[in-house]
């Protein structure tokens, strides 16, 4: 019979992964389960529930430091940060309104196992750069745990940071301590309207390599532009700190681009507005259309799309000074040999189908394949954690 | 010697020496083999010197291929290999083994391409830390992390340690700013993670192979992030009657949402040696000293400065100075950055410790200290990365005197223990090599260190690569794979289900 379980501790989730390797029943594992359309689809006869581990276990704004458990929804944290002033710096992506129609809902132990970021991955990298330690039950039935509650720490392998993005195929992580940092005192977006995608991809890296700071940098073409409130192709620029370091490097960078330049800015409130919806991909929430998620070197995005342009109807936007690179298929076919093919042209990264019908994400492969040698190492590895396969097999490549 | 014991040396492996010496003659040929005592001397240890030993032989490859053969030859018949960097590990992370090869990446001291646009930089693992900022600072870039050995010490063994430095607060580690690796394995497979992209794909093996040890694979190449130069960096020296009170400021520099590019503590007999040594004008008459650098544009560093001044005084600092050129800046870091050798010069011998403690327990850890060197007959200076809690005691001591090396070890493993005690790690940024092995069970369970040690078993099944480091007991593969569960019904009743 299948069963939904959902301890309540580290104990009874070790006694339900126990059971399961003892009766060798593979688990779904979810908590508030918005990217359970991410990846492959998991076949498994049970559903393991860890959003009942839940809690703020310490939380000490003057040593930076967070611990909390996994299950505890991410928008709890953020609000009790949010009183003191500070956040999780990487700005962890929320994939529910693209995913699963719904915004806010997403877990500490979710954002751990897809490694989010934001825009601001540029300056203040994802999850991984801010993990510091965790307790996890392996699928091996073990309770171990690795790293610390210290910034600086190299006692032993850093496993924190390798469970980031292991979409719980490892272990299952059941406390967590992070690096927090304060929140900055101000913000502000410069715009660079009519830019064209090389001219922005070109206005962005000379931003990145001035002194300004610049903690985002994106592309926003006119066709997506329009329904975030700006009109026409906008490349965007943002700067955050203590208030006069803003309008300092504001002004620098509108000294940079010349008095040509069409330059705009928003403010605090707006800035924050947009970034958010580009961090959660709003552009592309709405219809069923497939999307991808490309990583490639920051130059070569823009040069990714136009590739794509020449021979399939596609929508794209890009993050992190181009790197990132949002692609909507306008029909219902992923198109993954295309895309992936484009994406070595461009340089080398990684292509991942994001959305996508669960039987497309059944025979495409979701994650970008690997490297024969790679795949094998991965593999070795999840057989180190969970040897009998039991902890969502197959989520992130067939077979294992 | 220390105290400290290594595997006992396979003799079966030594007795083949000369046939091992002349299969890696066959792989690298001419002088990228030595094997001549008193030309393997230089190789017999790095900076944790009171550890010495030759090691069967040392190689020193030029090419990938070369070193991909190495390591085959090596796993195929069963011999152990040490990679070594520029030998500045802290923790005898390079020790040789007396029946392994001793692999130096050395060779590989080039940069094979500086990307700006993308603002990364490639280059082979043997290319010295400050070797990347060379490379790239006369266009206004640098590389963030800045271990104190950044002179000498080699990217490829910052990968291995996961270097840190003053600035790692703000700037973060190695592991923060490596964007992508090559790297052979035991068996002889070149590997490719990451690349010029911010995220690298499927599992996270730069954050496996960042502070490995060496245990994992042997880096062939290196894909580092630089930053722009910040436009400005300005320091403020500031002196506390008492420890407490020069952390309640660094708190509350912090609780103002201020995070300085470097943020360094120095206890009096610090302050004192650095001072006798360099004479940077540290006041004598203080408990604490505390440099505090902000880096950025002009405008936001003058700004806070004035926030620090003002907190400073709230927190009763009897010295308050701030640097007005780059040349007073640079004098305020001139003590710190030579307290090394400063303590040095007080003390025939001295063991630098490394352990990180949540920074509120400073003051608990410095009166323990004071209570411990009492104890052990010893005396310790104190170097403290304030922003994040990371701890340099320097022990001094004297090894012509009988005991005294035993006696220091002593004392620095009771205070890395009294370092996890009050919450913190044993080791911050040196690496736990073979220093602190045997203290590895202060901080983790059997199970923690065997799931540790299962990722080496992915990497490296035979445990031919670096052996005898970070792991107090070793477990051989097949023992640490077998599952011990007990077959059974649903064992939690109680458990909630739907």
């Amino acid at each position: 019979m299948a069963e939904t379980l959902k301890p309540r501790d580290a104990r009874e989730l070790l006694d339900a992964v126990k059971w399961a390797i003892a009766g060798d029943e593979p688990l779904e594992v979810i908590s508030a389960g918005t990217k359970r359309d991410f990846g492959r689809p998991v076949q498994a006869g049970h559903v393991l529930d860890l959003s009942g581990i839940a809690g703020i276990v310490d939380y000490e704004p003057a040593e930076l430091i967070l611990t909390v458990k996994a299950g505890t929804p991410l928008a709890e944290v953020e609000a009790a940060l949010d009183e003191r002033g500070q956040e999780l710096a990487f700005e962890p992506m929320d994939y529910g309104p693209l995913l699963a129609g719904e915004a806010g809902r997403g877990t500490i132990g979710g954002m751990v196992g897809a490694n989010l970021a934001g825009p601001k991955r540029l300056k203040h990298g994802a999850a991984r750069d801010h993990i510091l330690g965790l307790e996890a039950v392996s699928g091996r039935g073990e309770i171990f745990k690795a790293g610390g509650r210290v910034v600086k720490n190299v006692t032993g392998y850093d496993l924190p940071r390798a469970l980031c993005g292991s979409w719980g195929t490892l272990a299952l992580a059941t406390e967590v301590t992070f690096k927090v940092l304060p929140k900055a005192e101000s913000e502000a977006t410069l715009i660079i309207a009519g830019l064209a995608p090389q001219e922005a991809t070109e206005a962005m890296t000379r931003a990145m390599g001035s002194s300004a700071e610049v903690s985002s940098a994106a592309f926003l073409p006119g066709g997506l532009a329009a329904g975030q409130g700006l009109s026409g192709d906008a490349t965007l620029l943002r700067l955050e700190g203590f208030g006069p370091s803003v309008d300092y490097r504001f002004e620098s960078l509108v000294r940079l681009f010349g008095k040509d330049a069409k330059i705009e800015r928003l403010d605090q409130a707006a800035s924050k507005a947009l970034w958010k919806a580009l961090r959660d991909c709003m552009p592309f929430a709405e219809g069923a259309g497939p999307v991808w998620r490309c990583s490639v070197a920051p130059t070569a995005g823009a040069g990714l799309v136009a590739d794509l342009s020449r021979s399939l109807a596609v929508d794209a936007f890009q993050d992190w000074s181009g790197g990132l690179v949002w692609l909507r298929m306008t029909g219902s076919d992923p198109q993954a040999e295309a895309v992936r093919a484009a994406v070595k042209r461009a340089g080398g990264g990684h292509a991942t189908l994001v959305r996508a019908d669960s039987s497309l994400r059944n025979t495409i492969p979701p994650f970008e394949p690997q490297s024969e040698a790679l795949a094998a190492l991965s593999q070795r590895l999840k057989a180190q954690f969970d040897p009998s396969g039991i902890l969502n097999p197959g989520r992130m490549v067939a077979g294992h | 010697m220390g105290s400290i014991a290594m595997p006992k040396p396979d003799d079966a492996v030594i007795a083949r020496r000369q046939e091992i010496v002349k299969a890696l003659r066959a792989i690298v040929p001419g002088e990228g083999v030595i094997d001549a005592e008193e030309e393997m001397r230089v190789y017999e240890t790095d900076a944790l010197t009171a550890y010495r030993q030759l090691p069967l032989v040392v190689v020193l490859p030029d090419t990938v291929e070369q070193v991909a053969a190495v390591l085959r030859y090596c796993h195929e018949n069963e011999v152990k290999v040490v990679p070594r960097g520029a030998g500045t590990s802290l923790s005898g992370g390079a020790l040789p083994a007396a029946d392994g090869v001793l692999l130096s990446m050395m060779k590989f001291n080039r940069v094979l391409e500086i990307d700006y646009p993308n603002r990364a930089v490639v280059v082979q693992p043997g290319v010295t830390n400050l070797g990347i900022t060379r490379a790239v600072e006369g266009d206004g870039f640098y590389y963030a992390p800045d271990p104190s050995s950044q002179i000498a010490c080699s990217i490829g063994g910052n990968i291995a340690e996961n270097s840190g430095g003053v600035h790692s607060l703000k700037y973060g580690l190695t592991t923060n700013n490596v964007l992508g690796l090559e790297m052979v394995l035991m068996t002889g497979e070149v590997i490719r993670i990451g690349g010029k992209h911010l995220d690298s794909e499927g599992y996270d093996f730069l954050a496996l192979m960042t502070g490995s040890e060496g245990l994992l694979g042997v880096v062939t190449e290196v894909t580092v992030r630089i930053l722009q130069k910040p436009e400005t960096a300005r320091a403020a020296l500031i002196g506390f009657p008492s420890s407490e009170e020069c952390g309640q400021c660094v708190a509350d520099i912090i609780g103002a949402g201020i995070i300085p590019g470097g943020m360094e503590m120095m206890d009096k007999p610090a302050i004192h040696a650095a001072e006798d040594f360099v004479h940077a004008g540290y006041p004598r008459d203080v408990e604490a000293l505390l440099i505090v650098e902000l880096d950025g544009p002009e405008a936001e560093v003058d700004f806070l400065l004035s926030r620090i001044e003002e907190i400073a005084r709230a927190n009763k600092a009897s010295t308050i100075r701030v640097s007005h050129s780059e040349e007073e800046r640079m004098t305020y870091w001139a003590g710190r950055k030579a307290a090394f050798p400063a303590v040095g010069r007080i003390s025939p011998d001295y063991l630098c410790m490394d352990g990180t403690i949540p920074r509120k327990a400073l003051p608990r850890v410095l009166a323990g200290m004071r209570e411990l060197g009492q104890k052990h007959g010893l005396r310790v200076a104190n170097v403290f990365h304030a922003g994040d809690g990371n701890l340099h005691p320097l022990i001094l001591y004297d090894a012509n005197n009988p005991g005294e090396l035993a006696a220091a070890e002593a004392f620095g493993a009771d205070i890395l223990l009294l370092c996890v005690e009050v919450g913190g790690v044993l080791t911050g940024e040196h690496g736990v090599g073979i220093e602190k092995r045997d203290l590895m069970g202060a901080m983790f369970t059997e199970d923690d260190l065997k799931q540790q040690q299962r990722v080496k078993c992915a990497f490296d099944e035979k445990q031919l690569l670096n052996p005898g480091k970070v792991f107090p007991v070793l477990h051989r593969c097949a023992e640490l794979g077998r599952m011990h569960v007990s077959k059974g019904k649903l064992p939690f009743p109680d458990i909630p289900r739907f």
